[in-house]
């Protein structure tokens, strides 16, 4: 039988690799873009699940609003990693610490 | 069987999400990522919601990923400095993650007493009368027509601004200025020079 507490601890377990991928991984933007994708794919697990305990929509719909954010910042993350890359040769975020362009 | 296809699933996502945070190579840890997220569409389908499973394929997989995919094999990473310290916070990010793993099963109550919480039998969507899509579409152009709307907005502005910081001029480069090709005049271009007439030696004496 299946039950909430599959999903919620699945959705634990992601949540928790995601945070781990960021402390491991803090040298790659790269990366940390990717975990913060995995981060919100175990909300978006958290959501669903809780929406079909519940039987409301609020959930599903909340998903489709993540997902709408998540593809924005993806975009976005990745244009300034591209223009950041054309002027520094470097994605390293320890070498990335002058404020002006 | 049901739970059978949940382990399988599950135990697919949590693999390929520990090779993203861990393998070397950037190309394998999206390739992995895309997994992850095939795993959770597919969690997404058992939940019975298939909407949000088939738009996690065809965006995330089909979209977002192929973006990361492309601009990790467009750059010229150095891997090796990107790695260094690895080792060194590999424990404090076991220690921290599988604490706050702990706290958060705590906190949700999976391991005191709800754990028997099953799911009820009836789809929410179908007991309503109605498939998934028609559900989630009702609430969105009813109730959440403005946040819709906005969200709209949001991506639109995100299309400009990936591509307004990605747009390079070069300097030596030549391109076409559509704006100032279609206001030019007449008078930009052709000049019309007052001349006294030539007449041909032998011609012009008669």
């Amino acid at each position: 039988m299946i039950t909430l507490a599959h999903f919620l601890t699945l959705s634990a377990l992601l949540f928790s690799i995601g945070i781990a991928g960021i402390v491991i991984n803090r040298k790659n933007i790269i990366v940390l873009l990717m975990c913060i994708e995995l981060m919100l794919l175990a909300v978006s697990i958290n959501l669903i699940a809780f929406s079909r305990f519940l039987g409301d929509v609020d959930g599903q719909v909340f998903v489709f609003f993540i997902l709408t954010v998540a593809a924005a910042e993806a975009a976005i993350g990745l244009a300034i990693l591209v223009t950041l890359f054309r002027n520094k040769r470097t994605i390293n975020v320890a070498e990335l610490d002058a404020m002006k362009g | 069987m049901e739970l059978i296809a949940f382990y399988l699933f599950a135990a697919m996502a949590v693999v390929s999400a520990l090779g993203v945070i861990l393998l070397k190579n950037p190309v394998h840890a999206v390739l992995c990522l895309v997994l992850t997220f095939f795993s959770a569409a597919c969690l997404f389908l058992l939940l019975q919601a298939e909407f949000l499973g088939v738009v996690l394929v065809l965006v995330y997989v089909g979209a977002v990923m192929v973006l990361f995919l492309f601009v990790v094999m467009m750059l010229d990473i150095n891997t090796v400095p990107l790695r260094e310290g690895f080792a060194r916070y590999l424990p404090a990010a076991a220690i921290v993650s599988g604490l706050m793993f702990v706290q958060m099963l705590v906190l949700l109550g999976v391991t005191t007493g709800e754990r028997g919480v099953a799911f009820p039998s009836a789809d929410p969507a179908q007991a309503a009368g109605f498939s998934n899509l028609e559900w989630i579409g009702r609430a969105l152009f009813s109730g959440y027509l403005l946040p819709f709307q906005i969200a709209a907005v949001l991506l639109t502005v995100a299309i400009l601004v990936a591509v307004m910081l990605t747009l390079r001029r070069r300097p030596g480069a030549r391109h076409q200025d559509a704006a100032r090709q279609s206001t030019v005049r007449k008078e930009d271009r052709l000049r019309v020079l007052k001349m006294p007439t030539e007449t041909r030696k032998g011609e012009g004496a008669e």
